[in-house]
């Protein structure tokens, strides 16, 4: 228990401390607000579809959490290359404590982001429903804990970062482009409906939205039960591939 | 009953079709200093890694403390301590935090623990700099406080891989005397590789030579000497183990290592 209240300890000392990384990853939500929340809201509002700013905002939360926490888990390939995962490795823990603390510590991390995101989408113009904000973060931290455990599976397979262009090109991008971020699925054509429906963050987007702004196209419970059996079946894969790993 | 620290009978460990570690067999008394010398690319830190439970062998028996670190991982774990060669230090935390992170994984009850970290960081002479974060810590300076680590939670056997690898004189000296101390007070194994003949000569008290993955002598300084006829254990060495120099491979690692020194204009 103490174990793994001091892995994810230590990744907030490490986030708290990189002042330029979490400003760093609040440029680029801020840029989709801006941009697109801007850019297409009018459009967006002449063919009927609402204020695209409230209809945005969520997907933009959802993108934040995404990256940050892949990044959090990703991070593990940092601790192998520069020793400090030996140091973890030797010591009289067990492996699925060790995954834990850490996935734990970047999901608190990317929560955070999350909410500093909500913050930014308040300022532009979001107004969200301000009694289910505490259940809003609950679910973003939700979200957060399978794309860290996400993250940290991959990094168990990886040894250096000569792979790390092809997650985020083949993996984080399309994750976010086809979850319905950006737009609404009702009225997309059919095969980009069946490939959100594949794209777990589609359901983080989902429930986001409506527990923020009250529209949803698969419902709230069927958002929490498929993020849930994916973050268990995430962090059983990622602590196996954790556990395996030698240096 | 078993005054063996460390006890490998026909250890093998192959990489692919590589023989890493071809068929060792050697054994470590309790409270001995004891040197694990060889050319680069000889087997010694597969060897370590093997010990310390980082790596599975391909075959062979190994007991640490007498227990095995394939089915009895978490025992051997809290029985030893280790000096990597590689830094192992979480270079974003400070001093203290490196330290406390380290207790608190092994369990080291808080009172206990406090008090050891102070009175490690002393030895170390790094307490004034406890709040410090490690990035800003020379390579010597890491150095002690890997050392300090590795001994918090008072491990019967310290292994220590390279320790004095481009460190001076001054902190050598310094280390080494507190690792022998550490050795005579409290009757520490100490296990350790070095490519300075000389301190092995001067430390250790048995020496194993290993190369190409065969242990290929074994004895005290001076049996090593005599065997060969040399006067100094570098020579010895050399006529040993010939004087070819060996091509180590760069992995990945080591080129992020050296590009990460470019760009921060600092050296380890």
């Amino acid at each position: 228990m103490n174990a793994i209240y001091i892995l994810w300890l230590r990744q907030l000392k490490r986030y708290v401390r990189s002042k330029s990384r979490m400003v760093g990853s609040l440029g680029q939500p801020l840029l989709f607000l801006v941009a697109l929340g801007f850019g297409f809201g009018p459009i967006f509002q002449k063919a009927g579809g609402g204020n695209y700013i409230n209809f945005l905002a969520p997907g933009v939360i959802a993108q934040g959490i995404l990256f940050t926490a892949i990044f959090s888990g990703i991070e593990l390939i940092w601790d192998r290359q520069f020793g400090f995962l030996k140091e973890t490795l030797v010591a009289p823990v067990s492996r699925f404590e060790i995954i834990l603390g850490r996935t734990l510590g970047g999901a608190t991390i990317a929560t955070i982001q999350g909410i500093i995101v909500a913050i930014l989408a308040i300022l532009v113009g979001f107004r969200p429903n301000i009694a289910t904000i505490p259940i809003a973060i609950l679910f973003m931290f939700l979200i957060a804990l399978l794309f860290t455990a996400l993250g940290t599976a991959i990094a168990s397979l990886l040894e250096d970062f000569q792979g790390f262009q092809l997650i985020m090109n083949f993996l984080v991008m399309p994750l976010f482009f086809l979850s319905g971020a950006l737009f609404p699925l009702s009225n997309a054509p059919n095969f980009l409906k069946i490939i959100a429906r594949v794209d777990p963050l589609s359901y983080g987007v989902d429930g986001l939205r409506a527990l923020l702004v009250n529209t949803s196209s698969f419902g709230l419970i069927t958002d929490v039960v498929i993020l849930v059996i994916l973050t268990a079946l995430t962090l059983a894969i990622g602590s196996y591939l954790f556990s395996k790993i030698e240096i | 009953m078993n005054n063996l620290a460390i006890e490998v009978k026909d250890l093998v460990k192959k990489f692919g079709d590589f023989t890493a570690v071809d068929n060792i067999s050697f054994n470590v008394k309790k409270g001995e200093i004891f040197a694990f010398l060889g050319p680069n690319g000889a087997g010694k830190s597969t060897t370590i890694k093997i010990l310390t439970t980082l790596l599975h062998p391909t075959s062979g028996e190994i007991k640490v403390n007498g227990k095995s670190p394939i089915s009895e991982q978490d025992a051997v774990r809290k029985s030893f301590g280790i000096v990597f060669q590689d830094p192992s230090l979480d270079e974003e935390l400070t001093a203290f935090e490196n330290l406390e992170f380290h207790g608190v994984l092994y369990k080291v009850p808080k009172e206990v623990r406090r008090k050891r970290i102070e009175e490690l960081l002393k030895i170390v002479e790094l307490w004034d700099r406890r709040d410090h974060i490690v990035k800003t810590f020379s390579g010597g300076m890491r150095r002690r406080l890997e050392i300090a680590r590795g001994l918090l939670h008072h491990p019967s056997i310290f292994f220590l891989d390279e320790p004095t690898l481009g460190l001076d004189p001054q902190t050598r000296n310094q280390m080494w005397q507190y690792v022998q101390n550490l050795n005579k007070k409290e009757a520490i194994t100490v296990f350790f590789t070095t490519h300075y003949m000389e301190e092995a000569e001067r430390i250790a008290q048995n020496i194993a030579i290993i190369d190409h993955g065969k242990i290929i002598t074994e004895g005290t300084p001076t049996t090593l000497k005599n065997q060969t006829k040399t006067k100094t254990l570098e020579d010895a060495f050399l006529k040993l183990t010939g004087h070819q120099i060996r091509e180590e491979e760069a992995s990945g690692i080591d080129h992020l290592r050296m590009r990460k020194q470019m760009f921060s204009g600092r050296t380890k």
